[in-house]
């Protein structure tokens, strides 16, 4: 298919939904400095309304999206996103609105609606994960990572403490030793013991770094499915020195409504709502990634903050001196939070704790009808999701490419690394029996196939738009421009 | 499988060849194997001073990235370049396929032969 630039014709045009224009307003080019202003117009595609609608449904019949089939990727929580949240955040009100007009003093009254969506969000996921406060301003998971990181940072340098070292489990989304690297962290690596977070181990990093250890970045349940049982003798071992406790919010959706993580002793959690509560996955944006703080960090939230006067009228705090200041414009991804509000108030506190139930329920299910099929190296109660392997002689990656031809899209593969030809499958809340039965019926048929004729699992997908990408040569010569026509 | 007797092992499957004070250092047959096809080598410089335990470079394939874990304790006198351009040596030939050549600065410890890594590898896979 030809990118939209290719299809452009020179002087076509669309309509659109343009709305009149006021001839007298004032115009950007008389109130922009000449520096700023550029010399061309910007090379944009020229295309008629309807070459654009037939570009991109096109490239959606392309796509493969939880809208149209199953989505069973681990540690991504793709879950459905209902209409009604979509419903919401395209009321005119919130979807017309410019971040701007809540700064400004005159025109912050006009606003008033859209801060109480952000004060009451933030209400609902203190009182979901037990936190005392939430920033929304980070604009994705791994953003709100980089921003806990570096209110950990900021913590200890409040108490004149140089601490460069982060714990991190050998078993936790690559994304955290990132995070923490980014926020000029050294990272240690914790070995798990059973498959999780091994307070002796974690005891001996602490004694090899003595006084430099800032916190412990931990995923509950883990990245391999499992729930953490050794989080009190963990939250005692940090707490000796005044080390913090992270939450990677990557698998809330297990224990939404049932474990509160404040409760359980973390200090600062981040989000993501694209999983826990139903919004879009933003394919790179627009994403949003809350960070919750416990007592020890809330001075050092990002500005501003959202506060509520006593005659109910809302405004923007920018004075906390030892803010860590902006780690996003503005207040995050407005629309992808009042998304997640309309999710938690339509579900209420019932319906989140049903979440988590299904959620599990799902995940334990599939991993049974799997058993014997698959390799089941956990062989306890899972959480949201489980990890399998490949049959001996197989391939994770040859089962993941034979799925796709019959409508399914692969689940998580080679992670966690830890996992010998990993597969690790997350339902979610939202498939149903039959959803879950046809799935494990095709993993049953494909490894069958792999016994009796090994080479069609090699040569699949053969039903897809293109066939097994070549991806060593794509890594090994990476060609990163486009032809823009 | 294949685990050639006149080197040593880390457990983290890098194998040292001793030469004198110096140490050549590479990744396993069953490292290569485990990652899948190699795409990237990341190198140090020579000159760089390499600790036992800490990472000295990193590899990628189309599965995972890893760090390469220093065996050794010394200073590195050379790198083999050739693996920036060709990373698939190490899958073809990963005893042959050297990535640095080490300085001793002491006597390598706490490694193992060839029958200890492969138990060690034994335990790993499942």
């Amino acid at each position: 298919m030809k990118t939209i630039f290719a299809e452009s014709v020179e002087g076509r045009r669309a309509a659109g939904y343009a709305v009149p224009v006021d001839e007298n307003a004032p115009k950007a080019a008389d109130m922009l400095p000449a520096g700023l202003l550029r010399k061309n117009p910007p090379r944009l595609p020229q295309c008629s309304e309807l070459d654009v609608v037939r570009h991109f449904t096109g490239l959606s019949k392309l796509n493969y999206s939880v809208d149209a089939n199953f989505y069973p990727l681990g540690s991504c929580t793709m879950k459905y996103n209902p209409k009604f949240s979509e419903y919401v955040c395209s009321l005119p009100g919130f979807a017309r609105l410019h971040p701007l007009l809540a700064q400004l003093p005159r025109t912050t009254a006009y606003t008033q609606g859209a801060l109480q969506c952000l004060y009451e969000a933030e209400q609902w996921l203190c009182e979901v994960t037990g936190m005392k406060a939430y920033t929304f301003q980070p604009m994705a998971g791994a953003n709100g990572e980089f921003t806990g990181v570096q209110l950990i940072a900021a913590y200890h340098r409040s108490k004149g403490r140089h601490r460069t070292k982060m714990l991190i489990p050998d078993s936790a989304h690559g994304t955290n030793p990132a995070s923490a690297a980014l926020a000029g962290f050294e990272t240690v690596n914790i070995e798990s013991r059973d498959g999780m977070v091994d307070p002796e181990a974690l005891a001996k990093a602490i004694a090899q770094y003595p006084d430099e250890v800032a916190g412990l970045m931990m995923t509950c349940p883990n990245t391999l499915g499992l729930m953490e049982t050794k989080l009190p003798a963990i939250v005692e071992e940090l707490r000796k020195i005044d080390a913090l406790l992270y939450y990677d919010g990557a698998n809330m959706n297990a224990i939404l409504g049932k474990m509160r993580v404040g409760d359980a002793g973390f200090d600062v959690v981040h989000l993501n709502v694209h999983k826990t509560l139903s919004t879009p996955h933003g394919g790179g944006g627009p994403g949003s990634g809350p960070v919750g703080v416990g007592e020890r960090l809330l001075p050092f939230l990002p500005v501003p903050r959202v506060r509520r006067r006593e005659d109910g009228t809302y405004w923007l705090d920018e004075d906390l001196p030892e803010s860590i200041g902006k780690i996003g414009p503005f207040y995050g991804s407005f629309a992808v939070v009042a998304r997640a509000l309309a999710y938690m108030m339509r579900l209420g506190g019932e319906g989140l704790a049903r979440v988590g139930e299904y959620a599990t329920l799902n995940a334990n299910y599939l991993k049974k009808r799997l058993e014997g099929v698959l390799e089941i190296p956990y062989s306890r109660i899972c959480a949201h999701e489980f990890v399998a392997s490949a049959p001996e002689g197989m391939r994770a990656l040859d089962i993941a490419k034979a799925l796709l031809d019959r409508g399914f899209h692969a689940p998580t593969i080679y992670f966690p690394l830890i996992v010998h030809e990993c597969l690790m499958a997350e339902p979610t809340e939202t498939e149903s029996k039959q959803t879950l039965d046809a799935f494990a019926d095709a993993i049953r048929e494909i490894v069958e196939l792999g016994r009796t004729n090994p080479q069609a699992l090699l040569d699949a997908p053969v039903t897809l738009p293109v066939r097994r990408m070549d991806e060593t040569t794509a890594a090994r010569q990476m060609i990163l421009t486009e032809d823009m026509g | 499988m294949s685990y050639p007797a006149d080197l040593l092992y880390a457990p983290s499957h890098e194998w040292v060849k001793v030469e004198g004070d110096e140490a050549v250092v590479g990744i396993t047959y069953f490292a290569q194997e485990s990652l899948g096809d190699i795409t990237y080598v990341e190198l140090p410089a020579a000159g760089d001073t390499v600790t036992a335990g800490k990472e000295f470079g990193s590899v990628e394939s189309v599965k995972a990235a890893s760090d390469l874990i220093s065996p050794v304790n010394g200073e590195v006198a050379a790198v083999n370049d050739a693996l920036e351009n060709a990373p698939e040596q190490i899958n073809a030939t990963p005893y042959d396929a050297w990535i640095i050549r080490v300085k001793l600065s002491g006597k390598p410890e706490g490694l193992m032969d060839a029958a200890a890594y492969e138990e060690h590898c034994k335990n790993e896979h499942h």
